[in-house]
């Protein structure tokens, strides 16, 4: 690398037009199109008797009403099921429009295309369905014991169901190990529902070109590539015709992978089938009711320990609540199993899941993926272990964390990408020392004790986690350095605001040798990039950062071919500088790489002045060999492609101190700490960016958010008013320290940090409520409604007087 | 979410904006600052046939200290009356609630009129025109009536005010001297309706022993709770004052529902030690006054 951009804080690229409002996002475009709208399913579970559109058809400006009936029969299908499993033994899917049966409530009925989105919902208004209700199954241990099932050929509402074990150094089966531990303890735990909640909701505008006959979709996705992929094949048509194009996003966490969405192939099927430009603008009601959720699950767990904590066995039971249809398979519940054991070597551990159908919205991932449920189980099994030996919090964890040496270090499981998890690099002591020193964790006590004597409670706690990033199975990068200097980077994924402008612009610059102004970048559009996985996982630095690197590396080294032959020196004696190859240590002797890039482009046409230097009759051609040579091509550019062996692994851990009102029960977190491992930092300032914005959701996960459903399956609160996310004035200012532990896996020596601040911070605020309150904390989130319940519970007292 | 078709008006005047109500009745609705009006139509939840604006009625964009108390006029912003000194002066109560009001976007658009009028039993300014015992001015062709707080607030979400009226304005009373108010509320975050809140006005005679003792309590039931605790405080200076069997007064008289924030117990438990708080807020302001 050349010049010092890796590593440094850049300021985002991207923020300026962001944030002056210059952003295009989906609703800023298609003006003039039609405007589609929904009718959903008021009913949670409900047979479709008959639809009777007769009253909307007289809606001024109404132009068409689909149902299920009307579907040809690729999209009349279910949709498919995105990633199968073995052990997904009864993957369901919905219908682009329900046939039949509806499963949730918000599940899409009856599609209204018109001339603008008020008339569509007018229309949607007047059109009546005759539902015949069905008895709805709710929660999560409910339909697992339920008669009632949610899909009528899935016996026991059971989707899935796995079971991993990893036994003991010794051979001893988790089992027998807890049973053979001097010390045991059993235990159950609660995380109910969140969801992503990306500001923008979902949205998809489709214009069909009758000459050309092609498509160009511009869709709020995480994949573009596969989009389109998707919507070729459900509307027949040949890949080539189909360009799909991620505009701003405003947001995704995860929502936007899970595709096609029923509306992403009915759009573009009406916008064909009208041969006029067709859009629909997710309301966020309708992202509430009829996108997706995560998080809930149950979980029992057995632990066996020895008398410094270390951890002999370990069995987890969980129960997953997978919502009414199952299209991204079981990624979620094998990342909560695998990922459960974060920094520690557990003795023998067997953990079993089984994903449950209920009549609400389906769950896919959303940020974090199943880790913040596994970094709660594990996290508050450290707890539990240091309360009964009496121990202090972070030894017990200290004894038993993987030691650096141990790298690369195998826990025997198969993680979420189908490969063996294990873990890269990292070192987690020199993580606790840090964090404990950042909090002050040893002088808390004397705090504990002087908040008391001034009548006060407050309470510290920490977590500690390690996440799989960067999972295969590839990203590509292409790199172009046109005739006028300038460099063209894409790559196939999506962006939703995390800075890739900026980060992938210092990877390009750095290894080009360029300035950074002279680097575009762009994504997720098909036109430029087709062959992409997608923008999850925290995968896009790792991935598409390498993916760039190597393509550079390709075309750097082509540029000195090149600028070797016109400098007559041999390449290995070239740089590139600001843009201008030189000859090492002879500065005087110099090409520009715009000129390079001329040369690069044997020409017989010229239409200026830099081009005339590559025509025919320039002289700048040798005539024992061809203008191109042989296994060569014109013009300045490189593709290349990342395809890891494995994931790789990074880390953190994170410490909070809250306070906890005596009389209001409320509960303010008053130092929020972070020590974070992603290996080296390409933009040390959005990897700040990144944990701030994880840690302000993990916040809301723990102290704001649930998805309230009462026993009909209905959403109680479907709308910001009533669904806490937490604003400004709720996130505390959140402490940073870097730790860099290099992957050894990619040749940037990087780890995702996309995710990472969300992960461990339901673990954290239980740990320290439970410090400051001296009660166990066993589900979250808490409210203080809920804190105030646990009190009286806890002292038995019945009355609720001050 | 787009509101069902309707036909909007935008009067120029006080006589057009009452002349166009009268015609629409029933089917009529007033659009203030929008922020709970906008939102319920959006969500289908409100379809009036008939959406008269009163943003262009500048003659209602008042804000006066009358000797008796402030007048606060239609158009009159949240904002705007809580920024002045003179209210604070004249009534501080005002100035405490409409600070714990939404947030600073919703309060520049907000108006005190719609509020009372939109009457959410969540709402701080019900409980402070109910606890100064204030009132509403409404206005139809030729007709104009003050009403009573104590007559206002007629049930969940429902004021006295009839299809085809317009309240022009609303009237808060003087504080009283030797008199002291406060406001203390538990939202689940910033800005947010609050989960428990109660405003508290505490007079004292001339040995600074407490004469009136009273509360206004939000969201324990349909409409603001009044309740009068001067017997609870025992006629003894503030120092001395038994607060706590005050609060439990309170308690007794509130019946608070469940939702999904927070059980009916913890509504009430948080009603006793608010009411405690701000009682013992409001007798020190009285001390200082
Ligand atoms: C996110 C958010 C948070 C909020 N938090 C709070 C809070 O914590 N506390 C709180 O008190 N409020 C809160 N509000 C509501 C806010 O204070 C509203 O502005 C207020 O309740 C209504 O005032 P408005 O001028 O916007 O009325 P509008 O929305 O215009 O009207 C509300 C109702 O009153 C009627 N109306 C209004 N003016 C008149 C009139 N002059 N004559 C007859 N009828 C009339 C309308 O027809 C309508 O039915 C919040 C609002 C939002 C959006």
């Amino acid at each position: 690398m050349t010049t010092k951009l890796f590593g440094e804080p850049v300021r985002r690229r991207e923020d300026p037009r962001l944030l002056t409002g210059q952003g295009r996002y989906l609703d800023d475009l298609g003006g003039d199109a039609l405007a589609a709208a929904f009718v959903r399913s008021p009913h949670a579970h409900a047979r479709i008797r008959d639809i009777d559109v007769s009253a909307a058809i007289d809606v001024d400006g109404l132009v068409a009403i689909y149902t299920w009936e009307d579907l040809p029969a690729l999209l009349a299908q279910p949709l498919p099921l995105l990633i199968p499993h073995p052990a997904l033994t009864h993957g369901r899917t919905a219908h682009p429009l329900a046939r039949d049966l509806v499963r949730h409530v918000g599940e899409p009925v009856v599609m209204v295309v018109a001339r603008d989105r008020y008339l569509a919902e007018d229309a949607c208004a007047l059109i009546r369905v005759d539902y015949e209700i069905l008895k709805p199954v709710v929660g999560v241990e409910e339909a697992a014991q339920s008669a009632q099932l949610v899909h009528g050929d899935v016996p026991g509402n059971v989707g899935a169901h796995l079971v991993q074990e990893v036994p003991s150094a010794a051979g001893l089966g988790a089992r027998e190990a807890i049973e053979t531990a001097p010390h045991t303890l059993a235990f159950r735990l609660d995380i109910e529902r969140s969801a992503s909640m990306p500001l923008e909701g979902r949205g998809v505008y489709a214009r069909w070109d009758a000459d050309d006959r092609s498509l160009r979709v511009y869709t709020s996705t995480q994949t573009s590539t596969s989009v389109r992929m998707a919507i070729a094949a459900k509307l027949g048509l040949p890949l080539p015709k189909v360009e799909v194009i991620a505009p701003d996003v405003g947001g995704g966490f995860g929502v936007k992978i899970v595709h096609p969405w029923p509306e992403e192939v009915l759009v573009p099927w009406a916008a064909i089938l009208l041969d006029r430009e067709v859009k629909w603008a997710e309301d966020r009601r309708e992202h509430f009711v009829s996108s997706a959720h995560e998080r809930a699950q149950v979980q029992s767990v057995r632990v066996g320990f020895d008398d410094d904590g270390r951890v002999l066995g370990l069995e987890v039971n969980i129960l997953h609540d997978h919502g009414a249809y199952t299209p991204y398979g079981i990624i979620v519940p094998i990342i909560t199993s695998t990922q459960l054991l974060g920094p520690y070597k557990i003795g023998a551990y067997r953990v079993e899941f089984s994903s449950i159908y209920t009549n609400t919205v389906q769950v896919t991932p959303y940020r974090g993926a199943g880790r913040p449920q596994a970094v709660f189980c594990m996290e508050r099994t450290m707890d539990h272990i240091a309360a009964h030996l009496g121990a202090d919090r972070t030894a017990v964890r200290e004894v038993n964390f993987i030691r650096p040496d141990e790298f690369p270090y195998d826990q025997g499981l198969i993680f979420q990408d189908g490969r063996p998890l294990i873990y890269d690099s990292g070192d987690y002591p020199e993580s606790l020392r840090m964090l404990k020193e950042l909090i002050g964790w040893d002088s808390f006590p004397e705090a504990k004790a002087q908040a008391a004597a001034e009548g006060r409670r407050i309470g510290i706690g920490i977590g500690c986690y390690v996440e799989g990033t960067g999972v295969g199975p590839y990203e590509g990068g292409h790199v172009q350095i046109t005739s006028d200097g300038r460099v063209h980077v894409s790559t196939g994924l999506t962006s939703q605001g995390q800075g890739h402008e900026t980060v992938f612009a210092q990877i390009a610059a750095a290894e080009l040798g360029v300035p950074l102004e002279r680097v575009s970048v762009v994504t997720g559009d098909t036109r430029r990039f087709g062959y992409a996985v997608g923008t999850f996982a925290s995968r896009a630095a790792v991935m598409s950062g390498n993916a760039i690197a190597l393509a550079c590396r390709k075309v750097r080294e082509k540029a000195l071919r090149i600028a070797a032959d016109a400098l007559e020196a041999a390449p290995g004696d070239l740089e590139i500088v600001d843009g201008e190859v030189r000859v090492l240590g002879a500065p005087g002797s110099s090409i520009p790489l715009a000129t390079v890039a001329v040369l690069s482009n044997p020409l017989r046409y010229a239409f200026d002045e830099e081009a005339a230097r590559a025509t025919q009759f320039a002289g700048t051609s040798a005539f024992d060999r061809p203008p191109v040579e042989e296994g060569q091509e014109p013009g300045l550019e490189g593709r290349d492609y990342y395809s890891p062996l494995r994931s790789t692994f990074a880390s953190g851990m994170h410490a909070a101190i809250v306070e906890t009102d005596p009389l209001t029960a409320e509960i303010r977190i008053l130092r929020y700490a972070v020590v974070h491992d992603c290996g080296n930092l390409i933009n040390p300032m959005i990897v700040e960016g990144q944990i701030h914005g994880g840690v302000a959701q993990g916040v809301g996960g723990a102290l704001y958010e649930r998805m309230v459903y009462d026993e009909h399956g209905q959403l109680l609160n479907a709308s910001f008013m009533d669904f806490l996310m937490p604003y400004a004035t709720e996130i505390p200012r959140v402490e940073t320290a870097h730790l860099q532990t290099p992957s050894p896996l990619n040749p940037l020596g990087i780890k995702g940090a996309g995710e990472a601040g969300v992960i461990p911070v339901s673990a954290v605020i239980a740990s320290a409520i439970e410090d400051a309150e001296g009660i166990g904390i066993d589900r979250m989130p808490i409210s203080p409604s809920d804190l105030f319940d646990l009190r009286r519970a806890s002292t038995g007292r019945s009355t609720s007087e001050t | 979410m787009k509101p069902p078709p309707f036909d909007y008006h935008a009067p120029r005047s006080v006589g057009e904006a009452l002349e166009t109500l009268a015609g629409a009745g029933e089917h009529g609705k007033v659009l203030a600052g929008g922020q709970s009006l906008i939102p319920m139509l959006n969500m289908r939840l409100a379809a009036p046939g008939h959406l008269v604006d009163i943003n262009r009625l500048t003659e209602l964009d008042t804000l006066d200290v009358e000797p008796g108390g402030v007048r606060v006029g239609a158009l009159a912003r949240h904002a705007r009356v809580e920024r002045s000194e003179e209210v604070a002066a004249a009534q501080p109560l005002l100035c405490q609630a409409l600070r714990l009001v939404a947030h600073p976007v919703i309060r520049n658009r907000g108006t005190v009129v719609g509020s009372l009028v939109h009457a959410d039993p969540a709402a701080e300014l019900p409980a402070v025109l109910a606890l100064l015992g204030g009132s509403v001015r409404l206005a139809r062709p030729g007709a104009v009536r003050d009403v009573p707080a104590a007559g206002f607030f007629t049930g969940l979400l429902e004021s006295a005010a009839e299809p085809g009226e317009l309240a022009v304005s609303a009237f808060f009373p003087l504080l009283p001297p030797r008199s002291g108010t406060a406001f203390r509320e538990v939202a689940r975050r910033h800005g947010d309706y609050a989960l428990a809140g109660v405003a508290a006005l505490v007079g004292l005679d001339d040995d600074l022993r407490i004469t009136a003792a009273r509360v206004a309590c939000v969201s324990v039931g349909p409409a603001p709770v009044l309740v009068d605790v001067t017997e609870a405080c025992g006629h003894r200076p503030p120092a001395s004052a038994d607060w706590a069997s005050a609060a439990r007064a309170v308690q007794e008289r509130t019946a608070p529902e469940a939702d999904i924030h927070a059980t009916a117990d913890y509504r009430r438990h948080l009603t006793g030690v608010l009411a405690q708080q701000a009682l013992r807020d409001a007798a020190r302001e009285a001390l200082d006054a």
